[in-house]
């Protein structure tokens, strides 16, 4: 290698190590993968170059952006790219200027590159894993802690505490038939096996019915009143979404289904994508006109096959006059199980006094508070028990 | 016995459907003679009781075709959607064989695995050849069934075969004509829809719901028909959780024509308004002054039109 093939190594090994730390999978046979083929491509423009490490250290549609942020941060602003195309080209490329407003994943690169700039002055090699270990005690601190008081670092930790949560086991029977060891026979499995032994033995072979994970169904509540709760409600969402079947709803003062958002891999790309489908962040709420839309345009469609519903919302309905107790009633009918996620439920003295959080206690199956890891992780537990119906008849809240 | 020919423009669709008693308009006989013409499957999707099913009936009248009706619901298998082998048959089979001393697992695996022990189910029928010309297949409320099963008639729809593994794959020398139907209680996956043609039925207007009532019920009068639809067409546009389809006003314009009503009238509204609305809150929304109100409205501006 050349004294420039050298510095152009180098300067891979700490752009590896810059998109390591913001999450992707890069090992050191991609970092020597990248080097091999920045020396084979011969690097003659600046996008060739690009997509040179792109193909080599990007292999999931979600580290795209990541990726494409890092690069730009790492090569674009120092002038790298440049000062390698001139030490490799005779003639260097002019540096197009452009200033567009944050994308999803450069948060993550910043603090990446910022953390690599420290260190290197600190001339620190040693690798850092990506999550800063916190001791037992720290943790306990911050699974007790209200999501509206955490810093942004503990947000963030409580983030990465949502994504490795265990997720409910709360599997319901359907109706589809598959093999197992034990349970009915299956004539289609014995006729075979007993071909097997040309008849000589009849074995029978059983199947049972499947069980399967019901969808939920989230409605969250993103008005002004619940804005601490809703990144961390949606950073729930997405984390399930990436396990099963789940149809998330956003409302404010109008319902918007960020379903299909949620489903992007990337958290950040998630959340920009609902930001972007949805007009009413923090605004205020009209939770009976909103749970009405729902129940009429959407809940045959997405309620079938068993549903669970989580109501997110604080309950405080701004509104009068629409008949929030009827159209909770006929939420918590059309689906199995009804779970209200109430936040105020921190308070100790908590009492359900607001008239919007009367009208829809009569007909939920649970109601539990939601305000930090530990509420969460109790939520998960109640998932996995079985629904408690029938519902009572009467009314609870007096 | 002669293959009729399938309709050559969207013209003639319309005529075709129209003869048959069927009032279609232009976009859903568009959709129809595309899905003809191209071979792809027709993917109808629209409320309860607006006409999906009987698409695919008239369909096979007109066309002189057999209907095959697959009618989807929950834990729907390949056994039961597919194939089955007869399995007291081959039982019995395996012990002859046995008792006769025949010990070659080959031939008697054949011998088991072979025509004569296969129950064809819908999808099998559907592949095979048929002298009037590749039948109609007429996939009912796919929502019902399970996303697995989705997965499987990706297979069907876009290659037109199935494969059996004791005999093989089994391919259809013409595709046949696929209508699926469903009433969204679910979202189909976007790689069913991508490889159909996607129309989303809708409740007919007031001119062609008129005309559908009077080919369709027979001895309605005149008055009432109009009555009637313009009612229905008042009370699609309240706020309900449930609208009245097409099979409904049928049904309650047959049923007023039983009762030899000539016109309506509020109390016979509030008599017979379990035929049009099936929930309890809807019907305590509209009886009474509500109903009485969009009669009223119903009839001004029949008077206007006349």
């Amino acid at each position: 290698m050349t004294e420039t093939g050298g510095k152009i190594a180098d300067n891979i090994v700490y752009f590896a190590r810059a998109l390591r730390r913001a999450g992707l999978p890069v090992g050191p046979a991609a970092v020597v993968d990248a080097i091999r083929a920045v020396e084979v491509a011969g690097i003659s423009s600046r996008d060739d170059f690009y997509w040179t490490l792109h193909a080599v250290f990007v292999n999931k549609r979600a580290d795209r952006p990541v990726f494409h942020e890092a690069f730009e941060l790492f090569w674009r602003e120092r002038g790298l790219v440049e000062k390698m195309l001139e030490l490799l080209s005779p003639v260097a490329p002019p540096r197009p200027a452009e200033t567009e407003k944050p994308k999803p994943g450069q948060q993550r690169v910043e603090e990446a590159m910022q953390a690599l700039k420290e260190r290197r002055e600190e001339e620190v090699f040693p690798e850092i894993e990506i999550d800063a270990r916190m001791t037992v005690s720290e943790k306990e601190i911050l699974r007790r802690k209200d999501f509206a008081q955490m810093s942004a670092e503990e947000i963030a930790s409580a983030m990465r505490a949502l994504a490795s949560l265990q997720f409910p086991d709360d599997q319901i029977v359907t109706r589809r038939l598959v093999a197992a060891t034990r349970g009915k026979v299956d004539p289609r499995r014995t006729v075979r096996a007993t071909m097997r032994s040309a008849g000589d033995l009849i074995l029978p072979q059983a199947r049972k019915r499947k069980v399967q994970e019901p969808p939920l169904v989230a409605l969250a509540d993103i008005s002004g009143s619940m804005s601490e709760y809703s990144r961390v409600m949606l950073h729930f969402l997405h984390a399930l979404s990436s396990r099963r079947k789940v149809h998330s709803f956003l409302f404010g003062t109008r319902l918007s289904n960020v379903t299909r958002q949620l489903r992007y891999k990337d958290p950040d790309e998630a959340l920009a994508g609902c930001s972007d489908a949805v007009v009413d962040w923090s605004g205020g709420t009209r939770i009976a006109d909103a749970l009405h839309v729902f129940n009429r345009d959407w809940s045959r469609r997405v309620l079938g096959q068993g549903a669970t519903v989580l109501l997110i919302t604080d309950g405080l309905e701004r509104e009068e006059g629409a008949d929030l107790g009827a159209e909770a009633a006929r939420l918590g009918r059309s689906c199995r199980r009804l779970i209200w996620l109430n936040p105020l439920l921190r308070f100790e003295q908590f009492e359900a006094k607001a008239r919007g959080i009367r009208a829809i206690l009569p007909h939920v199956d649970d109601f539990r508070p939601v305000h930090s890891l530990e509420a969460i992780e109790d939520l998960v537990k109640a998932l996995s028990t079985p629904a408690k119906r029938p519902r009572p008849a009467v009314s609870r809240a007096a | 016995m002669s293959v009729r020919p399938l309709p050559q423009s969207i013209d003639e669709t319309l005529q075709l459907l129209n003869g048959a008693g069927y009032v279609a308009d232009r976009s859903l006989a568009t959709v129809l003679f595309l899905s003809l013409k191209m071979g792809r499957p027709l993917f109808l999707e629209g409320e309860a009781g607006v006409g999906k099913t009987e698409i695919a009936k008239v369909l096979s009248q007109t066309l002189d075709r057999r209907l095959i009706r697959l009618q989807c619901y929950e834990g729907l298998d390949v056994a039961s959607a597919v194939y089955e082998w007869n399995y007291t048959a081959q039982m019995i089979e395996i012990r002859l064989a046995e008792a006769a001393g025949d010990s070659d697992r080959r031939m008697l695996a054949e011998d088991v695995f072979s025509e004569p022990f296969l129950i064809k189910r819908p999808v099998l029928q559907a592949l095979e050849p048929d002298l009037n010309g590749p039948p109609i297949f007429l996939i009912d409320e796919l929502d019902r069934a399970d996303e697995a099963f989705e997965a499987f008639l990706l297979e069907v729809l876009s290659d037109n075969q199935v494969t059996i593994p004791e005999i093989g794959t089994i391919r259809a020398p013409e595709p046949p004509v696929v209508v699926v139907t469903t009433n969204r209680t679910r979202e189909i996956h976007d790689a069913l829809k991508r490889r159909c043609l996607y129309h989303w039925v809708d409740y007919p207007d007031a001119e062609r719901e008129l005309r559908i009532v009077n080919e369709r019920v027979p001895g309605v009068r005149e008055r009432l028909a109009r009555e009637v639809v313009g009612f229905v067409q008042r009370l699609r546009r309240e706020d309900l959780f449930k609208k009245p389809g097409v099979a409904e006003t049928l049904d309650w314009a047959s049923a007023l024509t039983e009762l030899d009503m000539v016109a309506l009238d509020p109390e016979v509204i509030s008599d017979t308004l379990g035929v049009l609305l099936k929930y309890q809150d809807d019907i305590g929304r509209i009886e009474g002054s509500r109903s009485k109100q969009l009669l009223d409205e119903a009839r001004a501006e029949l008077a206007a039109a006349e």
